[in-house]
């Protein structure tokens, strides 16, 4: 329990929790809407391209966020228009994008400042990467996407199950997939400091997909998935704080043994 | 009155026509079967009817105040739906999408209509089980109710009993014509089915590329063209 209290002390533990909660909150939720969508390869895409921007931007030496948001809604915005066209198929487009994306990071990591530990916290995440302008910015845009979400709950609903119908009735569903893609993109980078760009995706997907193994209403998933998320979250940086095991890795295996459980209670149901 | 009028409508992909010549007109309460082979326009003709698609060329005006987002949509199902966590009265309640206008959350008005629609659809006993739990016949009924919730004047189906034995198919036949007859609701029916299209539907529209034909059914019954197309078989 000392110990405990002795972790919650520590600044950057505080920083890294807060934003930790807000984050895995965010991802849950969209989760939920890009796995049934059929859009989970988007996060992990998003992902790579986030590395490629975050790489370039400590070469320039400029602020990782500030280059990274941007750089990355971009690219989901230039994903989904591809996905959406029909001369090259969604999952070949993300594939190419990620992958180029992943060889601009490492051109430009290997000329300037070699493979270090800032690159590798990019790459597997850290907990101690959060400046406190990081902090700041990352508790505002995720209480954004927090908000938006709740906002357009009804009609993100309705794009997710039936996009014809919610078409036919009047709905921009361009717009709200294009509100689900910067929403995912912002999430991917804010997660990304954390879990590491190669981990991020499981963040997204891994919430979701646990809430569905049991849950029958989209509602209870959404929630549940939250739930699933943070707690994972929570076990996942208190584990890694304590064996001092990597913070992303140790999520992601948090979310595993979540799923097992799920998985389970959903077989035997 | 008529709700619906086309005149000299048609369309194209990038220059090419699939579809022209269309002339008709429906009033309220009518009940229309839109038939024809695969590539004939059909689903063409449901783009443009929903506003989806531009016309190359005519018009399509509706009458009443109908607006062409008030229209009762029952889409053909995705892959997606099938195994699509939602409860039965998320479904349904997503039919008041139109009605939220500015409003970001449904009020307690939506909800009373979900509530009517699925008793309307006998459906209220499944409305917290899950929509991918129930048989083929549910739902499709559920988006029935869901259509419902979308429109007071005219629904538009897009080939609703594919894949329903004949028993649930026979279910939702009547029930979308009661809907027609009790409610006085316009229905447009695409389907593939000619012998219940001329058992329920009071016109038909037989389209191949361009309007073949539009009249009654009784009409339709009697045309080469209907002999044609059910292969010489009795009606």
């Amino acid at each position: 329990m000392n110990e405990i209290v002795r972790m919650l002390s520590y600044h950057f533990m505080q920083r890294a929790l807060l934003v930790g909660v807000l984050v895995s909150l965010c991802a849950a939720l969209l989760g939920v809407s890009l796995v049934l969508k059929r859009y989970s390869m988007i996060g992990d895409g998003l992902s790579h391209v986030g590395f490629g921007a975050l790489a370039v931007a400590s070469a320039l030496h400029l602020a990782p966020l500030a280059v990274a948001v941007p750089v990355v809604i971009l690219a989901a915005v230039l994903l989904l228009r591809l996905s959406e066209s029909k001369k090259i198929k969604g999952d070949a487009a993300i594939a190419l994008i990620s992958s180029s994306a992943l060889a601009i990071g490492v051109i430009s990591v290997s000329v300037t400042t070699g493979m270090n530990t800032e690159v590798s916290s990019y790459m597997f995440g850290s907990i101690l990467s959060l400046s406190r302008t990081d902090t700041v910015l990352s508790a505002i845009l995720s209480v954004c996407v927090l908000a938006l979400f709740l906002a357009f709950y009804p009609r993100l609903f309705a794009v997710t199950f039936d996009e014809s119908f919610a078409k036919a009735t009047g709905t921009r569903t361009e717009l709200y997939n294009m509100l689900l893609a910067v929403l995912t993109a912002v999430t991917v980078v804010l997660g990304m400091r954390m879990m590491g760009a190669l981990l991020i995706s499981s963040l997204i997907i891994f919430p979701a997909l646990s809430a569905m193994r049991v849950c029958k209403s989209f509602r209870a998933v959404a929630v549940t998935a939250a739930a699933v998320s943070v707690s994972c979250f929570l076990v996942g940086a208190v584990v890694s704080y304590f064996l001092e095991t990597p913070t992303g890795a140790s999520i992601v295996a948090a979310n595993l043994l979540a799923f097992a459980g799920f998985s389970l209670a959903g077989w035997k149901r | 009155m008529a709700i619906l009028q086309c005149e000299n409508l048609g369309f194209a992909y990038d220059g090419a026509t699939v579809l022209e010549g269309v002339n008709f007109s429906l009033n309220a309460g009518d009940y229309l079967c839109v038939v024809g082979e695969n590539g004939s326009g059909k689903s063409t003709l449901i783009k443009g009817l929903l506003g989806l698609k531009a016309p190359e060329k005519g018009t399509i005006r509706f009458g009443d105040g109908l607006k062409s987002t008030e229209i009762g949509y029952l889409p053909q199902q995705t892959q997606i739906q099938r195994d699509f966590p939602a409860s039965v009265r998320e479904v349904v309640l997503s039919g008041c999408l139109n009605s939220l206008g500015r409003r970001l959350h449904y009020n307690a008005e939506d909800r009373a209509r979900a509530d009517r629609n699925m008793e309307r659809m006998g459906i209220e006993e499944l409305r917290d089980r899950s929509y991918q739990e129930l048989s083929g016949g549910q739902q499709q009924r559920v988006l029935l109710a869901r259509a419902l919730c979308a429109t007071k004047k005219l629904l538009l189906l897009d080939e609703p009993v594919t894949g329903l034995d004949p028993i649930a198919t026979g279910e939702l036949y009547n029930l979308i014509k009661l809907v027609n007859l009790c409610d006085d609701i316009t229905v447009i029916m695409v389907s593939h089915d000619i012998h219940a299209a001329v058992r329920y539907a009071t016109h038909i529209l037989h389209l191949g590329h361009e309007q073949l034909f539009f009249g009654p059914s009784a009409a339709y019954r009697e045309s080469s063209l209907a002999r044609r197309f059910l292969g010489g078989g009795r009606i």
